[in-house]
């Protein structure tokens, strides 16, 4: 018998369309007008702003536990850029950028990290799923989303997300599978950005790239600077006309950097140095996409002062308007099912009645009403 | 006897088996160099290093499905699942092999070991991490289910279920982990795993509860006798799967009253099992109908309307109320 290498037919690729000081490689930048490019650098800033926000609301005891996405929101825009509404966009948890992107309001998204199913209802007309927790089950279910898109011939595609430390699970790898045997117009994002909580990328996987498992699953894998955003854009563009193209899945691992903790309840000091975070400041993202910019003549000092203040009134508006949410407690017995069985319409009278004030309370200390936002 | 918090006391409990025994281990999502999402294993990783205290990659079928090979070759693995709610990715290994390697093996092989699971509500969390669903476990044969209520019993129960011959679910209540301190032997002690404790005498009725709900049950408890001259008798089960029979009857055959309370949902949850088998046993000293004082059948709603959701001590007090007028 024979002994060789075997020729394995999919693409295993890497692409930086921006260096660190903004310098573009011609031959890559995608064709993007001033006022695509403007609207990128704002859904950037936008992210990174309400970001700010929601963690020191959550330092005032305002909202819950946090996770920012410091440092990957090209990684997460980019993509969600290149699909149009009538696409599916399906995030994990560290979406913010995305999200916002295409219509998530501010105060549902805080209203998410604040304890309120709100938070979870999908805006009339979006595509999307809400925040996932438990890492990776997503991609199963946008797997379900993508067969679905080939079931009716409708030429849309399916851009979902995933961290670098939730590829170690099963799910993941079923539903990559899934991906490349009924070759399904998906398009898998790892946000590779070095950490799972304190476990570094090294001990997620013995691979050198997580783009390379693409390669087992007879697909296409593309490795992306994910503090990029032209690089994420390009990658995306392309994955997106293959997979309208009848042409199948491609994961692409955007190579990017946690800049901030895991959430408000991690301490990085814990588990990784200063030492390490500081060079991926240099490749901030947003920094690097403003360079370019302004080389480019599309922004200048002027129009980043107009992006900021814009950016800092829409999530003023944005955190009263969450704070002034009321919420219905009963409201926990009404989406079970189309239509509620008896037993929940007992419980649920039950619930009024405890939430009822004893004799000589104010009523008000203890019902709520309802009021939708 | 040191003061010390539940949190303080489950690691004390791990770190005396470290020591002890060099075939027991920890695996878990950031349980080395982290010291666990809410600090249980601390000190573990600098002590006993990262092949004893190992960070695994996030897959939570793996750390079950790998600890039960462990066990084969006689380690005795301690895993943590971050949070219940993610248990549930483990739940093939430990329903299909975990809980039958012994029965199926006849003896041959078998599984020492423990799953952790912190679970429950009251901490302000995110979507997911708030479930009560002790329950599941409790119906697959072949698990052994404690859920310690404080400080000195997660220590003494979780050392018995690192030195029990069989696997055990080890259900932490979150929200009791530092909830208050309480005196800890010196000296490691263990409790027995499938015996309840009568925490309060009384003569009026019995409350049975356990976890995070042990609390709320004890406050009516003193409520109740001071404001409405009922007196409680209150146990804490300890262990649900095997559950302590002989505990509750004899209780239930004095009160002739009985009340359990629990945050899990109601259907098919611990308070089913338990009045029917305070029905099959002491059916003709009942005075009453038994209450239960439960979460809802209900998705736990998110933590700004939780409260809605999980009996408090006034919940209690209503259901011993009626319980007593009856
Ligand atoms: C199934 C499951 N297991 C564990 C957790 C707890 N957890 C939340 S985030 C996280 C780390 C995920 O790391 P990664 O996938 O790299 O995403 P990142 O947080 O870096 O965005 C873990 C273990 C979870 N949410 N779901
Ligand atoms: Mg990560």
């Amino acid at each position: 018998m024979p002994r060789g290498k075997i020729e394995l037919p999919h693409r295993l690729e890497e692409i930086a369309v921006l260096d660190p000081n903004g310098i573009v490689d011609e031959a890559l930048e995608p064709q993007l007008s001033p006022q695509e490019l403007r609207k990128l650098y704002h859904g950037l800033v936008r992210s990174r702003r309400f970001d700010e926000r929601l963690i020191r609301l959550q330092r005032q005891g305002r909202i819950g536990t946090y996770g920012p996405s410091f440092g990957q929101e090209a990684a997460s825009l980019g993509p969600a850029s290149q699909i149009t509404p009538d696409d599916w966009f399906i995030p994990s948890f560290r979406e913010t950028a995305g999200m916002l992107w295409r219509g998530w309001e501010m105060h549902r998204i805080m209203l998410w990290w604040a304890g309120h199913e709100f938070g979870a209802t999908v805006p009339q007309g979006l595509n999307d799923t809400p925040i996932a927790v438990p890492v990776g089950t997503q991609v199963q279910q946008a797997a379900g989303v993508a067969f679905a898109s080939r079931y009716r011939g409708d030429g849309t595609v399916v851009l979902t997300f995933i961290g670098d430390g939730a590829t170690a699970e099963g799910d993941f790898h079923e539903a990559m599978n899934f991906a490349g045997v009924f070759r399904l117009p998906l398009i898998c994002i790892i946000q590779n950005n070095q950490w799972a909580i304190s476990l570094p990328r090294c001990k997620t996987s013995a691979a050198p790239t997580l783009a390379q498992r693409a390669i087992a699953y007879g697909i296409d894998g593309i490795q992306a600077d994910g503090n990029d955003i032209l690089a994420m854009i390009v990658a995306t563009r392309e994955a997106a006309q293959k997979a309208r193209a009848g042409e199948g899945p491609t994961l692409i691992e955007a190579v990017t950097y946690r800049m901030g903790v895991h959430t408000t309840a991690d301490d990085p000091k814990k588990y990784r140095s200063e030492e390490e975070v500081e060079p991926w400041k240099q490749r901030d993202p947003i920094l690097r996409f403003s360079k370019y910019l302004e080389k480019k003549g599309v922004l200048d000092e002027k129009g980043r002062e107009e992006v900021e203040q814009q950016v800092v009134e829409e999530i003023r508006v944005a955190v009263e308007k969450a704070e002034q949410y009321k919420p219905d407690p009963l409201d926990m017995f009404r989406y079970h099912f189309a239509e509620m069985p008896p037993h929940l319409v007992e419980q649920m009278r039950e619930a009024e009645r405890a939430m009822m004030p004893p004799e000589n309370e104010a009523p008000e200390a203890r019902t709520r009403q309802g009021v939708a936002v | 006897m040191p003061q010390m918090n539940m949190a303080k006391a489950l690691n004390l409990a791990m770190r005396e088996a470290l020591r002890e025994d060099p075939n027991v281990l920890v695996l878990g999502q950031d349980v080395g160099k982290d010291e666990g999402v809410f600090r249980i294993t601390e000190g573990l990783y600098a002590e006993f290093g990262e092949n004893r205290v190992v960070d695994t990659p996030v897959a939570e079928s793996a750390i079950v499905g790998t600890a039960i090979g462990m066990c084969f070759k006689g380690l005795r693995p301690i895993c943590e699942m971050q949070f219940s709610g993610f248990g549930y990715h483990g739940f093939h290994q430990i329903e299909n092999h975990m809980s039958r390697f012994r029965n199926r093996t006849r003896g041959r092989l078998t599984c020492p070991m423990v799953v952790r699971f912190p679970y429950g509500g009251g901490i302000r969390a995110i979507e997911h991490h708030s479930e009560s669903r002790e329950a599941i476990w409790v119906h697959l044969p072949g698990l052994k289910v404690v859920v310690p209520s404080g400080p000195r019993n997660a220590r003494a129960l979780l050392r018995a279920s690192i030195l029990d011959p069989d696997p055990v679910i080890f259900y932490e209540p979150k929200a009791c982990y530092r909830s208050h301190q309480e005196e800890v032997p010196e000296q490691p002690e263990t409790f027995p795993i499938g015996k309840a404790q009568l925490v309060r005498e009384g003569r009026d009725v019995t409350l049975i509860s356990y976890g995070a709900s042990l609390r709320p049950t004890l406050e009516a408890a003193d409520e109740l006798a001071s404001d409405h001259g009922i007196d409680c008798e209150v146990i804490d089960l300890l262990t649900l799967s095997p559950l302590d029979t002989e505990t509750i009857t004899s209780s239930i055959e004095r009160t002739g009253r009985a009340v359990v309370v629990h945050e899990a949902p109601r259907t098919c949850g611990m308070g089913a099992e338990i009045v029917a088998r305070i029905v099959e046993r002491s059916l003709l000293h009942l005075e009453a109908p038994i209450k239960r004082v439960t979460g809802y059948d209900t998705i736990i709603p998110f933590f700004a309307t939780e409260k809605y959701y999980l009996p408090d001590a006034d919940r209690v007090i209503s259901g011993v109320k009626e319980v007593v007028a009856f």
